[in-house]
């Protein structure tokens, strides 16, 4: 009876999460914007901004280069909304990490699916900043194990201390690697929301009207689902710690908009040797440490 | 008793039986007929065998005698390529010293040995008889219709066709008493045929090249030989045994048999291409495609991981059990890396076979029960997608006249079918749902509760890089390009059959993964443990699944939703309008050619074989070294 009850609550969350998690990341994307402006010393645009430019682009005409490209995408939006489900349904971290995979496999693969240069140099990107970011990724979740001796997200949020005293190191390399996968400077090499520095539209370049809308849409949930990852770090048993979870993935998220106002882009080499650095350091040995603990 | 005996001597029949008949149409037909009976042979075994394991013992002089003789029989056929008809004595010598120590075992030391159980017919060998069989088989079948394209496409190649599938048939009639046997003596037999064989396999076209690389295949293999004979004469001598189960029997007593488990691991090195003996198997591609997928994905390799997981439960914390972690985890993470930066799409397989059996001895030298149960799981899906793989490569290659992956884009709309199979394969091998990635998923568990963090970074960074390579071939397959025509046509029919049979074999054991797991990997693990656990919780396993149906769906959707306005894409300046021309400066057309991305300075070939040689070579150096010192001192 009790398992049921506990199962039912899992599905509401699950659910909770396909409704709220557009919401909550169009909104975290309008501050974005805002605070960026602000930063820049322009107005910026209104706080609902991200919802007017979808709901813009799902109503235009359908264009598109081949008929494989919005399958691609279909995908990259289905598999990024799964991956967010079965987190918030209390799955196991890794088959969250698996299910995200999928999804940004099917991202590259829709870009690289296009056959244009442009949309090819952004896929490769793309793949690298993939290639880049996965062991970390891997880390993150093998992390907790060690740590709490479960993938199941369900009891990490249990546990009797605030995760992030044992795991710091694991923390530095996830914050690290969100740069790249919340699409920030300097690591948004694939594709960026700044002009000035983009290739055309990177990886977007042959995407368009409905589907961009799709692919602004999966962004929303990813994000919202990393920074479950965030919460995961600092809420333990006590009832008030969701609080303190939920303040620090505010602060991650602002610290990442600081970052990207502060920093231009850099080569894929840097990324990729910095951000395998960071795991092999930080990664490493908190990680090591872990083991040691058991 | 009856079906083990009848599954080598069928397809050793056929091979002799295809050798003599020289007459093209009879052979064709005599390699359906004996594929079918081959694959209908390991069902009904698998049927009778499986969750009934059985020891059986053979009777009498006969048995040991027959094996003694084939033994010298393939010495010899050894001693006449190498000291008669290719002048390369040393590799002889390598022969000569392994024969030698077997005929002293058996006439000295060894006469008197009694066995109990000669064959061991447990769940992993049925599973092994099944991936031999039924996909042996099927590489069998492909081969009628590829050889024959072979054939046409290189007349400069003698037309040894006889040969060719005599060799595939004793191939797997060795395979097979490879696995079901417990008598080491007639495992090393088995060893020795199919060392002989894929040199006989890899040479067949005679180029200076094949020839080379053939004797690269076979010294390497007699190495191994030599450590496998050192082995059975080291236990025999001490233990009065030559049985597998003995030897595992007695390490689990606490026995000092940790050199013998090593001399034994090191000859599977040798035969699953562990770095840094992984030259051979690269080396193996100027075969035909057949004998690679042969070689690759079901036999050759596969044996040599079989016997190290088979030595699993003596692995683990020790000096043996160490060796073998490390160079699996060097091999899975340099070899992945070098499959980076490789545009071939022949080595792109071979170094991800390497790699993927890098990580397959990398659990088996964990040890845990967990770790038994992946080894086998990896061991049955990589069968199944590689041989997908290498199949559909062959036939791109026949097609497209090129195997180069820069030459597969436009696949998709040239050759809809055979991309649909290749992609189902890419897919096995390393994405979610499909059963490699749930497999490394175990590995992962595994290798954190085993608490090695070096090992669990080579993994984390392994399976980054093997995403990597895979989905730049995944990318280059999907890219649209206009095609003028379809290509399949020139396809063999034998050759879909295989191709389709082997897709719908890989998405089976994807979706049946929970049952695969229940009936065939977790009892045998149990009781070599005596325990039994969930390495993957069931729900997952469910909603791994589930999600693989969701994957095999999809497709179907494809076009559906709004009607979409057809554009060109962006290029360097005006589009022509067909998307693979531009007019560029001056009014010039430009043709758009896309190149992939291949990392030359940061995973280049050398730099990787460089690292991955010198660190293995090292651990295998340093255990040895340490047991040497340890043995001495008792």
């Amino acid at each position: 009876m009790c398992d049921m009850a506990v199962n039912i609550g899992n599905i509401v969350l699950g659910i909770a999460y396909l409704v709220l998690a557009p919401l909550i990341g169009g909104l975290l994307a309008g501050i974005d914007r805002k605070i960026s402006a602000r930063m820049q010393r322009r107005v910026g645009p209104p706080i609902m901004q991200p919802f007017y430019d979808v709901f813009k682009l799902w109503d235009k005409q359908p264009v598109a280069v081949n008929k494989a490209q919005r399958f691609y995408i279909r995908g990259f939006l289905l598999f990024a909304v799964l991956s967010g489900f079965f987190f918030f349904a209390h799955g196991d971290l890794l088959l969250v990490i698996f299910t995200l995979t999928i999804a940004s496999v099917c991202f590259v693969i829709a870009a690289y699916a296009s056959n244009s240069p442009y949309s090819q140099v952004g896929a490769e990107r793309e793949l690298a900043q993939t290639m880049a970011y996965e062991p970390m990724m891997l880390l993150v979740a093998l992390g907790f194990y060690l740590h709490c001796g479960t993938f199941d997200a369900k009891e990490i949020v249990q546990s009797s201390a605030m995760n992030f005293i044992y795991m710091p190191g694991i923390f530095i390399g996830l914050c690290y690697i969100l740069l790249i996968k919340f699409r920030k400077s300097p690591f948004d090499l694939s594709m960026s929301h700044e002009v000035h520095q983009e290739l055309i539209q990177g990886a977007l370049t042959e995407i368009s009207g409905p589907t961009l809308a799709m692919i602004e849409l999966a962004h929303w949930y990813e994000n919202v689902l990393l920074l479950g990852f965030v919460y995961l770090f600092f809420t333990w048993s006590p009832v008030w710690s969701p609080v303190v979870g939920l303040a620090m993935c505010a602060f991650t998220y602002f610290s990442d908009i600081v970052v990207d106002n502060c920093c231009s882009r850099v080569k894929w080499e840097h990324m990729l040797s910095s951000a395998w650095v960071v795991t092999l350091v930080a990664g490493f040995a908190n990680v090591a440490f872990l083991m040691y603990m058991r | 008793m009856f079906l083990p005996g009848l599954l080598i001597v069928v397809p050793l029949l056929a091979a002799l039986l295809v050798f003599c008949i020289r007459s093209g149409g009879a052979r064709n037909f005599i390699t359906i007929i004996a594929a079918v009976a081959t694959m209908a042979l390991s069902v009904a075994t698998a049927a009778t065998y499986l969750g009934q394991p059985c020891f059986v013992s053979l009777p009498g002089e006969l048995p040991s005698t027959v094996i003694m003789a084939v033994d010298i029989i393939v010495a010899l056929a050894i001693f006449y390529y190498t000291m008669v008809k290719f002048k390369r004595c040393w590799i002889g010598l390598l022969e000569l010293l392994q024969l030698a120590m077997i005929l002293w075992f058996e006439h000295g030391a060894g006469h008197g040995i009694k066995v109990a159980a000669d064959l061991a017919i447990d769940n992993f060998a049925v599973i092994m008889v099944l991936i031999a069989g039924i996909i042996g088989s099927l590489i069998a079948i492909f081969s009628n219709g590829y050889m024959e394209e072979f054939q046409k496409e290189h007349p400069e190649v003698e037309d040894r066709r006889p040969f060719f599938f005599f060799v595939i048939f004793l191939f797997l009639s060795a395979m097979f008493g490879l696995v079901l046997s417990n008598n080491l003596l007639f495992m090393y037999t088995f060893w020795e045929i199919t060392s002989f064989s894929s040199f006989l396999l890899i040479g067949y076209t005679q180029t200076e090249e094949a020839i080379n690389n053939s004797f690269k295949a076979l010294w390497m293999n007699l190495l191994g030989g030599v450590a496998f004979a050192a082995a059975i004469v080291w236990l025999g001598v001490q233990y009065q045994t030559v049985e597998l189960s003995a030897l595992l029997k007695l390490g689990q007593g606490a026995k000092p048999v940790e050199m013998i488990v090593a001399l034994l691991v090191f000859c599977g090195f040798t035969k699953a291409a562990m770095m840094p003996f992984s030259g051979w198997l690269l080396g193996a591609m100027v075969a035909p495609t057949p004998t690679s997928a042969l070689l690759h994905s079901s036999t050759m390799v596969k044996a040599g991981v079989f016997l190290i997981i088979k030595l699993c439960p003596l692995l683990g914390v020790n000096h043996a059990g160490m060796m073998t972690m490390f160079v699996g985890g060097i091999t899975f993470f340099f070899a992945s890396c070098a499959a980076i930066s490789q545009s071939d799409g022949k080595r792109v397989l071979a170094y991800s076979t390497i790699s993927n059996l890098g990580l397959i001895v990398l659990c088996a030298g964990i040890g845990s029960y967990a770790a038994a149960w992946t080894a086998v799981m990896l061991v049955i899906f990589h069968a199944i997608s590689k041989s997908l793989m290498f199949l559909s490569v062959g036939t791109a290659e026949q097609q497209l006249e090129s195997r180069n992956i820069e030459s597969f884009d436009g696949m998709f709309c040239a050759l809809p079918n055979l991309a649909r199979c290749m992609i189902i394969g890419i897919c096995g091998m390393f994405l979610a749902p499909f059963g490699m990635l749930i497999s490394k998923w175990a590995a992962m568990k595994s290798v954190a509760d085993a608490g090695n963090p070096v090992l669990l970074l080579m993994l984390a960074f392994g399976s980054a890089t093997t995403l990597f390579y895979w989905t730049k071939w995944l990318g280059k397959i999907a890219a649209y390009v206009p095609a003028e025509k379809s290509r399949e046509p020139g396809i063999h029919g034998v050759q879909w059959l295989a191709l389709k049979a082997l897709s719908i074999l890989t998405i089976l054991a994807c979706v049946a993964f929970p049952l695969l797991s229940q009936h065939g990997v977790t009892p045998y693990v149990s009781a070599i443990y005596n325990t039994t656990a969930d390495v993957i919780s069931r729900s997952n396993l469910l909603i791994m699944s589930v999600m693989a149906v969701l994957i095999v769906l999809l497709p179907l959707g494809f076009s559906a939703g709004q009607k979409q306005k057809m554009v060109v894409t962006n290029l360097a300046g005006e589009n022509t309008g067909d998307n693979l021309s531009y007019r560029g400066v001056a009014g010039k057309t430009v043709q758009v050619s896309l190149r992939n991305w291949y990392l030359e300075d940061w995973f280049g070939e050398a730099k990787m074989q460089r690292y991955g040689f010198g660190l293995s070579l090292l651990c295998m150096i340093l255990a040895f070294a340490m047991m040497g010192g340890g043995v001495f001192h008792v």
